[in-house]
């Protein structure tokens, strides 16, 4: 289950898409410089088998449930990053569309969150450092299960900051972080151990697939990771300074653009200009890290629950209506 | 889901994007942007805020009814995926106790209201995203993405993944199925069986890649796909981006809800 | 355009792993002839077809087409008037519709805009598909694809036409309608297929192989009917030519 617009604020949303999209932008731009022609068909039916392989279920030992999973690392070793994070891009991309896996908006933390860190943090510094040194079963199943741990990890942790920055959930944030860590092991060791599976098994029988890979490893690369490393850390960084303090730059336009609710004509005059100051002050402690300042919305009153369902009910019984007459018109 | 249901799930969705109504005629662009504009406005609502909310039902439901889509195909969808917001949702109320609204003896804390904006809002965006694909072809979206300056290679590998979806879903249906006819007690569902299968599965699609590989060369492919431009944009599609973002705006800084309350004299 | 004789001469091909798959294939083949390809699985039919495209090229001997010998370099123009329909149409069609699919060899062939839609809508009223035009291919039953990949292979204007199993997931009414569309054809065909009928109906050449060798090449009317020489290649008559007994008698 990915993360979904309900719990993300627009900010939060509109900043890691940014990052998302700049990335697809890399990673397509460093594509077309080495492309294989073969990689159009491969990528694309390697989306698929993904996106099949993850609806097959196994059982987890021990647990008596089932799991799925993810392929991040297993795209990464038969692509390369760059490759697979456009595949994994792809994969998330339909889920998203078609199973409302994830919303649109979130679909930019979900890239984020499944595709950085396996395929330009995970892959290229514990995987290739350790599949590619030893090369016998044992050094693939364990950069495996490392990389794979540590890139769920680094996806669980950013799901929660992501969920904590956008402030729409009351989750304390130390014991969704601790549940969010725990799940993740035991998922990541047995994605690991899989993952290896496969790769041996292919490399059995088609060694060549993944000897192409291995071939363009290279230390410029490296720095390349580092780079991006210090960037992630850094923007990171700066979304913490602009969820905590005032806010400037991004959610300040936001709010000037989307406007603030509250302005109402009808009755309860007084009423509803006291709740409309509150409210004007109240959206600053909203995205504070600390404490739990009311943000006490204008527009939800008592009258306003009723005035609200009235509206749905109105929307929905006009829209059935619709439906009907032009149903009745279809029939000969 | 059972993967037999998943399958066919993703196969009614898509058959239905292909139907020919006003909506299916807009240009993709502009049903693409606007929708996430509105997803956008929906989570600028602060926490929370529950009557603000509901005018936007507007949308989906002009999309659902001017589309011709189902009712029943997009709520069951919906149902389906809400347990992630509703685990998350729910320790809202744990939390937040503080009165915000009394009325006639009624007392609803702040935790109730923020869980019910986070699962009005859930709904909101997720049956927008869901129409959105329903009223408009996939392809249409990938052109209306390359459009938008997106970078080629994304777009074609989205279009690869589309098409061979469902061909590799099928493949896999059928190797499940015969899993299935062998396996019994819950024995061959272990994750060695997996591996081996999903290696299976793996191979034989990396050898596929290789076939339409060939089918690509031996019809003269060099490196580039040309795509088609089917979309222009109409006065339609123009009244139609501004009205809606109109309309979005005006139920964002003006409470409606609140107006419709109020005329009718509700308890304040 | 025309004069397109295509000769194999000795031809020898192996698998990387060393299995010997053609043994030393030689014929010769005349502009408009119309052959049919038989064998038993395995016997190197499909793997001779690739061979004749460049997809793969040969350990020993040479394929020449139109006197122009095939090899890594001339391929790709060899390839321009040598039209390979695969076995399975889902390989073969990996657009987003119906007619980019058929569009895609004319662009690639770098003719403008105008010409390619003359092309595709040709091909697709040839295979009497138009009404497809924007349907996803996957939203086509078998016959339908069959028809549309002959189509985006027709729309190159090819010289020579290569067809592996065409008929193989065909249901009776299309395969009937696939026979009368390679009738029609008067492009140089080369059919590989298991459906002995098929190709009595629609070639005059046969040629069959066993093991990697060319055992008889000859008059599809003298090879399919005779049943001692299909025999020794792991074949049978011809269905319709079959004295299948009813069950009572």
């Amino acid at each position: 289950m990915h993360m979904s617009d309900a719990l993300l604020s627009p900010s939060v949303g509109a900043a890691f898409w940014a990052g998302t999209l700049g990335a697809i932008t890399y990673a397509s731009k460093k594509l077309r410089q080495n492309l294989d022609d073969r990689f159009i068909p491969l990528m694309g039916v390697l989306g698929a088998f993904i996106f099949a392989a993850q609806m097959i279920n196994f059982t987890i030992p021990g647990t008596g449930s089932s799991g799925h999973i993810g392929g991040g690392m297993l795209l990464s070793v038969l692509l390369g990053p760059y490759a697979a994070f456009l595949v994994i891009a792809s994969v998330l991309t339909i889920q998203a569309l078609f199973f409302a896996d994830g919303g649109l908006l979130a679909l930019g933390s979900n890239i984020w969150n499944l595709g950085i860190y396996s395929c330009f943090i995970a892959y290229p510094l514990i995987y290739r450092t350790l599949a590619y040194s030893g090369k016998t079963r044992r050094a693939i199943i364990i950069a495996s299960i490392l990389s794979v741990v540590i890139a769920l990890e680094l996806g669980a942790f950013s799901v929660v900051l992501q969920t904590k920055l956008s402030g729409i959930t009351e989750l304390p944030f130390r014991t969704f972080l601790m549940l969010m860590l725990i799940i993740h092991l035991p998922i990541g060791i047995i994605e690991g151990i899989v993952t290896a599976g496969i790769v041996n098994y292919v490399k059995n029988i088609r060694p060549d697939i993944i000897e192409n890979n291995a071939a363009t490893a290279n230390s410029s690369f490296k720095k390349i990771v580092i780079v991006i490393s210090i960037l992630a850390v850094i923007t990171g960084g700066i979304l913490s300074l602009l969820a905590s303090s005032n806010p400037d730059g991004l959610e300040w336009s936001i709010e000037k653009i989307l406007g603030k609710a509250g302005l109402s004509g009808g009755g309860d005059f007084v009423t509803n200009r006291l709740s409309e100051i509150q409210k004007k002050t109240a959206v600053m402690p909203e995205y504070n890290f600390q404490g739990k300042e009311k943000a006490v919305a204008a527009g939800t009153s008592a009258s306003g629950l009723l005035g609200g369902i009235i509206v749905l009910a109105l929307i929905f019984f006009i829209g059935m209506g619709i439906r009907i007459i032009k149903r009745g018109r279809q029939k000969p | 889901m059972t993967f037999d249901a998943e399958y066919f799930n993703i196969g009614y969705l898509d058959s239905l994007s292909y139907k020919d109504t006003f909506v299916h005629r807009l240009d993709p662009r502009v049903k693409l942007l606007v929708s996430f504009i509105f997803i956008l406005y929906v989570v600028s609502f602060p926490k929370h805020e529950l009557a603000g909310l509901m005018p936007f039902f507007i949308y989906p439901v002009f999309l659902l009814i001017s589309g011709d889509i189902p009712f029943k195909a997009i709520a069951k969808k919906i149902i389906f995926v809400s347990p992630f917001a509703v685990l998350i949702g729910i320790f809202n109320p744990l939390f937040d106790k503080d009165v915000l609204i009394a009325f006639y003896g009624i007392q609803i804390t702040g935790g109730w209201l923020s869980f019910f904006s986070i699962l009005v809002k859930f709904i909101l965006t997720v049956s927008t995203m869901l129409l959105l694909v329903a009223v408009t072809s996939f392809p249409g979206l990938c052109e209306s993405i390359e459009r938008l300056r997106l970078p080629k290679a994304f777009v074609i590998q989205l279009l690869f993944l589309y098409r061979y979806l469902f061909v590799l879903l099928e493949e896999a249906l059928r190797m499940i199925r015969a899993r299935e006819a062998r396996s019994f007690n819950g024995r061959g569902r272990d994750i060695k069986t997996f591996v081996k299968f999903i290696s299976v599965l793996l191979i034989r699609t990396l050898e596929r890649a290789e076939r339409i590989y060939h089918a690509m060369l031996s019809r003269g492919f060099k490196g580039e796909i040309k795509m088609r431009r089917k979309y222009r944009l109409g006065i339609k599609d123009i009244f139609f981006a501004i009205i809606s973002v109109a309309l979005f705006y005006v139920f964002r800084q003006y409470g409606v809800a609140n107006f419709v309350g109020n005329i009718l004299g509700g308890p304040g | 355009m025309s004069h397109h004789i295509i000769e194999s001469n000795n031809v020898c091909f192996n698998y990387p792993d060393g299995t010997e798959v053609l043994k030393g294939i030689t014929f010769r083949i005349l502009h408009g002839e119309s052959v049919g390809l038989i064998g038993a699985n395995g016997a190197g039919k499909t793997t001779l077809l690739m061979n004749l495209n460049g997809q793969l090229l040969p350990a020993k001997g040479f394929i020449s087409i139109g006197e122009i010998p095939l090899d890594k370099k001339t391929r790709q123009e060899i390839r321009k008037k040598v039209g390979f329909v695969f076995q399975n149409p889902d390989d073969q069609l990996f657009m987003p519709t119906v007619y980019e699919d058929v569009a895609f060899g004319p662009l690639n062939l770098g003719l403008n805009y105008e010409m390619v839609d003359e092309r595709v809508k040709n091909a697709l009223e040839v295979v009497g598909c138009l009404h497809l035009s924007n349907r996803p291919p996957h939203r086509l039953s078998e016959g339908q694809k069959a028809a549309v990949a002959i189509a985006a292979v027709m729309a190159m204007n090819p010289d020579i036409l290569l067809m592996d199993e065409p008929a193989s997931n065909l249901d009776p009414k299309s395969r009937r309608q696939l026979i009368n569309l390679l009738k029609g054809f008067e492009h140089t065909k080369i059919i590989a297929s298991h459906d002995l009928d098929l190709i009595l109906e629609v070639c005059e050449r046969c040629i069959v192989i066993n093991d990697g060798r060319i055992t008889a090449d000859g008059a599809a009317e003298d090879i399919l009917l005779n049943k001692t020489l299909l025999e020794e290649n792991g074949l049978e008559l011809p269905l319709s030519r079959q004295n299948i007994k009813s069950k009572e008698g």
